[in-house]
């Protein structure tokens, strides 16, 4: 029993991570909603963020480059062709159930493809959509 | 004492004596960030793909990794780093190495064994659409994402097999 507990210690600290998309949606929502008490995420807004053409990276003009037009389909990395699995989590239970990872990719991508970093406005408006779907 | 601790030692010798170049498992002992960042974009490629020093060189210039801004925090760049270079080739075997442009960090799709390795592959599948980049070894090789590079498990675009 006593080998057990560092385990039982372990997989608290993974299950204490783990978040559902709602969860941290409603963080950046809240987020957003300090500089503007009104604002509501736009599933709209963020399909057109997910679509929009930057021009900051001739390779990867859009976020839909990558992570293909569907976020429920998935795409395939511009440079190294490597399969990238769907970025909605009703096809890829995985996405958006980490805080911390969603926030790296957030930060590592927007200033890949936006040359800065994103909103809590943009962010918001970018899971509302993933989560509906095109 | 168990079974399973006494054939460990008997199992990896057996494993040291088969070893050959279509098995490119990972060495034990990866980083957990050695799947999540590298694996992120591309394969987590096997160390044994570059010399240690080449290593050391795309170790250090994460903040233009080909192109993209790959920069990890210092305690993570390390232990990859030291992951890579335990298990790097053996600069007999890769031969020289080479970059794609001057003053890039060394390719592992540049040694002069990978060459050697794909010369036979016609110049038109690297660019095709399935297949974008020769670093792409999961396009043909079907069972990369495990360290299998078998002959008979290459299926090229357009779906042919290496033997046909």
């Amino acid at each position: 029993m006593k080998a057990l507990i560092p385990v039982l210690i372990g997989l608290f600290a993974v299950t204490a991570q783990a978040a559902t998309p709602n969860e941290i949606l409603a963080g950046y929502r809240a987020e957003a909603a300090k500089n503007n008490p009104r604002y509501q995420s736009s599933a709209e807004l963020g399909a057109q963020l997910y679509r929009h053409s930057f021009g900051v990276s001739a390779k990867m003009p859009s976020c839909s480059s990558c992570h293909g037009d569907d976020p429920a389909r998935g795409g395939s990395h511009v440079v190294t062709g490597k399969a990238i699995q769907p970025l909605a989590p009703a096809a890829n239970a995985e996405r958006f159930s980490d805080p911390a990872k969603v926030e790296k990719w957030f930060r590592r991508n927007c200033g890949e493809v936006l040359g800065r970093e994103c909103s809590a406005t943009e962010k918001a408006d970018f899971i509302t959509f993933v989560m509906r779907g095109r | 004492m168990n079974a399973a601790h006494l054939l460990a030692p008997l199992f990896s010798m057996f494993m040291v004596c088969t070893a050959q170049a279509d098995d490119l498992r990972l060495p034990a002992g990866a980083p957990p960030a050695f799947q999540s960042e590298c694996g992120a974009c591309h394969l987590a490629f096997p160390p044994r793909l570059l010399v240690a020093e080449d290593w050391r060189r795309v170790m250090a210039g994460l903040d233009r990794h080909y192109g993209d801004n790959a920069s990890l925090d210092e305690p993570t760049r390390r232990a990859i780093e030291a992951y890579l270079v335990e298990n790097a080739g053996k600069p007999k075997k890769l031969g020289p190495s080479g970059t794609a442009a001057p003053g890039e960090a060394p390719r592992l799709t540049a040694t002069a064994w990978f060459k050697r390795k794909h010369h036979e592959v016609p110049p038109a599948y690297w660019r095709h659409a399935e297949v974008r980049s020769p670093a792409n070894c999961a396009a043909c090789h079907k069972q990369a994402a495990s360290g299998s590079y078998r002959e008979r498990e290459i299926v090229m675009p357009g779906g042919r097999r290496w033997q046909d």
